[in-house]
């Protein structure tokens, strides 16, 4: 399988993956303390993101996408709710989350491709946030799908410089709790 | 009221109760230690930071206090760790202060500087970098806090010297709210419906076992534990981290469960239709093969840490709470298992035929390490202590002493370490200077923390060592003859002169190789009470722990005695 074989795979099958949006103390070494949890227990983190959340400084919001594959889901938060700093997790299936994904890509623009730069640009409704004369920056704020779309069409150029930021989440409205 | 860190310190620790501390001063400490002169607190100084780390828990296991071990940055810190993940695995309440070079070098490879919050993350409950000395009470108050309420564990505070140097105005946290955790939450109402499940799956039992946990002695459950088994009538199993929390002279008592248990206690998880679990954890040294661990049983699973529920083992009913809680929830639905008649037929040949043995001491054969044991036993008053290292005089230890009382073994089960029965045995004496406290060990583990002596004969903590010597890694050798064919690798130790270096140590120092000298240095040992004693007993390397279940093994596989088995 390539690699995207086995992204479309991991990414919709539901059950394998879960988001745990963990509200922690924003405080020093908490980062660490989950990663740490992940390595020592063997569970495999997918992508994490984290940033200050909502309200003030004094916490943050490190969104997970775990395998549930190589540990139950309830060692994983179980675990992770004994960290002192972790203040509250919201395990969200896939199906009952909105999820987005930043996606950044420096395209070279001098390239005899099939799709012309431009079509896949607006097709994806990406846009350019830089440009010089052989390259183009370029975005894309969207779904995990939407991102691995863009990402697989922008194969076929060479040389690509591609970074996405792993999923930030939240539960669907109207989802109970 | 204005003090200095240093002076916070140690002020919160005197408020947070603490009498006694063992430690050993250096650099980044040097302040607190400074501060330390003035206070009310003992310290008592131990030979190595791995020993002092082994007192703090003996002391804690022991008194049921939370253990305190102050050290210094770099090695000092880092070689506490074996303690600290020693805590970590068996749940023993420490609070361990690690000097810290200033947070202005912090990252520079300073001397003496290593980054012990990252080092110990994994093998701690908690651990604080202490960033202004403002905070000083509020982590000192949550550290101890964190390590002695719901499961217990370790807690490290890094201290760095220029905030111990820091002036700050003094408060005491007077309540939880202030100590800020947002994120902790040790404790959980009880969950009605599962007491509920609980009682009918016990009203259907015919085979049920009490399936006791070092959790049951961490919460001090034992008096709530005798009255449900009595007034139920169910058997009992100890195992290795939870001697003590119930009777061995009780006859609903089968002894200790796993890969050297009782044949009767394993086989009875075998065979059993109801295992409840207080405050175990189905450790693999208890389950052997999980897929044929007591594969006929339903599963009532107490624990204060719900994430040991479904670990190993799924548990048809959870009930998260402390072993004293729980059993007196289950005490409460007046829940009675069936007629045991049988079962308790059954068990009972299983003990009539099975007993824990070994055979007879031959005239001028070394000394048979379970005879020594039980000869101790016998002398020594109720409520001795007793603490071990790992390996085969721990498991005859655990087999042949007979324990009465909870809080009267310690022994490092989790971690399985060695070097931690006389440090932790010098930790008790210190909590306890009125009870008989005896290391048993053997020669291998004896040596990684003997310098501990020192500590012991300079704190007047006088204890008394029993050395089980084989000169032999005697559990390796056990393997090794067992599982790897007889071929020995790197298993012989030649013995030291232990009453040269007890005596070297302040200590007194005897030697015995014959039954006569065994008995004349037992009595001896027991009429000296001014100076820490060691035994030296030449025991017979030949002597192997019985009844074994293979690592790996089902527990229906268990391998006893040679004079038990039959054709």
């Amino acid at each position: 399988m390539s690699n995207h074989e086995i992204l479309e795979e991991v990414i919709h099958t539901p059950v394998r993956l879960h988001i745990l949006s963990v509200k922690v103390e924003n405080k020093p070494g908490v980062l660490m303390r989950i990663t740490g949890l992940f390595t020592r227990r063997g569970f495999n983190i997918y992508s994490l993101s984290v940033a200050p959340s909502e309200h003030n400084a004094r916490f943050s919001r490190v969104t997970i996408v775990v395998d549930a594959e190589s540990a139950p889901l309830e060692q994983i938060v179980g675990q992770l709710n004994k960290l002192v700093n972790v203040v509250e997790i919201s395990d969200i299936s896939p199906k009952d989350a909105v999820e987005r994904e930043l996606l950044i890509a420096t395209v070279p623009t001098h390239v005899d491709a099939r799709t012309p730069l431009a079509d896949i640009i607006a097709e994806a409704n990406a846009a350019i946030i830089d440009v010089d004369a052989s390259a183009v920056t370029i975005m894309l704020a969207g779904t995990p799908q939407a991102c691995d779309s863009l990402e697989r069409r922008l194969e076929e150029f060479p040389n690509v410089e591609l970074y996405r930021t792993g999923r930030v989440a939240l539960p669907r409205l109207g989802t109970p709790a | 009221m204005q003090l200095t860190g240093a002076q916070a310190l140690i002020k919160s620790l005197e408020q947070a109760g603490v009498d006694v501390m063992f430690g050993y001063p250096g650099g980044a400490i040097l302040p607190t230690y400074d501060a330390l002169i003035q206070s009310s607190i003992r310290h008592v100084l131990v030979r190595h930071e791995q020993g002092g780390g082994h007192m703090a828990e003996g002391y804690a296991l022991s008194s049921g206090k939370p253990g305190v071990l102050m050290i210094t940055s770099g090695p000092g810190a880092t070689n506490a760790i074996t303690p600290i993940a020693d805590a970590y695995l068996d749940s023993v309440p420490l609070v361990v202060i690690t000097g810290q070079v200033s947070t202005s070098v912090m990252g520079t490879d300073a001397f003496q500087e290593a980054p012990i919050i990252g080092i110990t993350a994994g093998i701690v409950k908690h651990s604080f970098l202490v960033q202004s000395a403002d905070e000083i009470p509020r982590v000192v108050a949550a550290a101890f806090y964190i390590a002695t309420t719901g499961r217990p564990g370790p807690v490290v505070i890094d201290f760095p010297k220029n905030v111990s140097l820091e002036n700050m105005e003094w408060y005491w946290p007077e309540t939880v709210e202030e100590l800020d955790l947002p994120g902790y939450h040790p404790t959980v109402p009880l969950d009605e419906e599962a007491v509920a499940a609980a009682a009918e799956l016990i009203r259907q039992s015919e085979r049920p076992v009490l399936y006791v946990g070092g959790g049951t002695i961490k919460s001090d459950a034992s008096k709530e534990l005798l009255a449900f088994a009595e007034s139920t009538g169910m058997p009992v199993v100890t195992t290795l981290q939870a001697r003590g929390a119930f009777p061995d002279s009780h006859r609903q008592h089968l002894g200790m469960p796993g890969m050297h248990g009782t044949y009767t206690a394993v086989t009875a998880i075998q065979k059993s239709d109801l295992l409840i679990s207080l405050g175990a954890r189905f450790d693999d040294r208890v389950t052997g093969r999980v897929s044929s661990f007591a594969p006929h049983a339903k599963i009532i699973h107490i624990d204060i840490d719900p994430v040991e529920f479904n670990k190993i083992k799924h548990a048809d009913v959870a009930i998260q709470s402390g072993v004293v809680e729980g059993i007196n929830a289950l005490r409460g639905t007046g829940a009675k298992p069936k007629d045991l008649s049988a079962w308790w037929e059954q068990l009972n040949a299983w003990r009539e035929e099975f007993p824990l043995m070994y055979e007879e001491q031959q005239p001028g054969a070394a000394l048979r390490p379970q005879m020594v044991i039980e000869a101790i036993n016998a002398s020594s008053p109720a409520g001795t202590i007793v603490a071990t290292d790992v390996g085969q005089h721990q498991m005859f230890a655990s087999q042949f002493w007979k324990f009465e009382e909870p809080r009267t073994w310690l022994s490092s089960g989790g971690a399985g370490t060695m070097g931690f029965g006389l440090p932790a045995a010098i930790g008790a004496k210190v909590a306890k200077p009125d009870t008989t406290v005896w290391a048993i060990v053997g020669d291998g583990g004896v040596v990684m923390t003997i310098q501990e002596l020192l500590a012991a004969a300079a704190a007047k903590a006088n204890v008394k060592v029993c050395i089980l010597n084989n000169q032999f890694l005697g559990m390796v050798y056990q393997w090794q003859q067992l599982v790897y064919d007889g071929r020995l690798s790197h298993v012989q130790l030649e013995s030291p002169d232990f009453v040269k270096i007890a005596e070297g140590m302040h200590c007194v120092g005897l030697k015995a190789t014959t039954v006569e000298e065994m008995y004349e240095a037992i009595k001896l040992a027991n009429e000296i009470n001014d100076k820490p004693v060691v035994i030296d007993f030449r025991t017979d390397s030949s002597e192997n722990v019985w009844p074994m279940v293979h690592a790996g093994a089902s527990n229906d596989d268990i391998i006893v005695h040679p004079t038990q088995r039959g054709n």
